[in-house]
């Protein structure tokens, strides 16, 4: 068995309205920064042991379908790196 | 034989729904949710609150726990089951009902009264109104915004599952009216069975006569009476 870290980003699918991630942005702007726009994202590290690194992606894929993501309104990655 | 009222770690409307179906004859009682359903309720409400603090998402936590396997095998064979609030977006996340609830547009938490449609008039959550009636009922939430795929969004209106919509006090379903930014003006839905809906406004804080301006609410709860 391998130690990883396999790491989930979850943001909001294209489209779906982010009001959290517009008031960031006015905040920012608000401070004088000038941006033409600003995504926000969830990310999960998860440490976990797997005989090889696609056993390692597969479970966190498993977990982002099952918990950490809503497919209604999220898509995710899963990157995988040994620890 | 009673209509169990499923209490969250972080729950906090469930003896308010307990008292206004109380109010209304039922007989309920909360459950707590790791002791798991009684046998052979007659109804189970989801009520609202901050369940597991809202952590994830509103209500992703409450969603997958144990309970919820039996809320939905007892909503499989026929048995009420009404998501309120942080109820409904409990609901949503375990695949009761189609349709996510996620951050008000104005990504603020928003407490005031409302004015919805009754889209459907021939489901027991809403046999008590007529079809287009409007009624009053407050909401209280940070994440109540109803998101769809255009896809799925097309299914559950050629399915006429949407039960309520936001509206103003003439019935007019208007963007001024939409309170959170929901897809459709969306407040509610029915879930495959009319048996089984969910919605983000509070009709337990619109049914006993001393405590507000409406009893709009007490209709979709004598659902269970």
């Amino acid at each position: 068995m391998t130690a990883y870290t396999a790491t989930v980003t979850v943001r909001l699918k294209r489209g779906v309205l982010d009001p959290e991630a517009e008031t960031t942005q006015q905040a920012l702007e608000r401070l004088g920064f000038e941006l033409s726009d600003l995504r926000s994202a969830d990310r999960f590290e998860v440490d976990l042991d797997a005989a090889d690194a696609d056993e390692a992606a597969d479970r966190a894929d498993e977990m982002a379908e099952r918990l950490l993501a809503n497919p209604t309104i999220h898509d995710y990655d899963v990157a995988v790196a040994e620890r | 034989m009673t209509v169990a009222v499923v209490q969250f770690g972080g729950s906090n409307c469930d003896r308010d729904a307990v008292r206004a179906l109380d109010h209304l004859g039922v007989d309920a009682e909360r459950v707590w949710h790791a002791d798991g359903l009684p046998d052979d309720p007659d109804g189970i409400v989801l009520p609202g609150g901050f369940s597991y603090g809202d952590y994830l998402r509103a209500g992703a936590m409450a969603a997958r726990d144990p309970i919820m396997a039996e809320v939905r095998e007892a909503a499989d064979e026929g048995v009420p089951v009404i998501g309120v609030c942080n109820g409904a977006q409990i609901g949503s996340e375990s695949g009761l009902t189609p349709g996510a609830f996620t951050t008000n547009a104005s990504a603020r938490f928003q407490c005031e009264p409302v004015h919805l449609r009754v889209e459907r008039a021939d489901t027991p959550w809403t046999a008590a109104y007529d079809e287009g009636d409007v009624i009053e009922v407050p909401i209280a939430h940070g994440e109540g915004r109803f998101e769809i795929s255009a896809d799925a969004h097309a299914d559950l209106v050629g399915d006429d599952r949407v039960l309520f919509r936001y509206c103003d006090a003439d019935g007019h379903v208007t963007d001024a009216a939409n309170p959170n930014g929901s897809t459709d003006n969306v407040a509610g839905v029915l879930g495959e069975r009319e048996t089984v809906a969910v919605l983000m406004p509070h009709p337990e804080r619109a049914t006993l006569p001393d405590l507000g301006r409406s009893t709009d609410g007490a209709g979709i709860l004598e659902a269970f009476a």
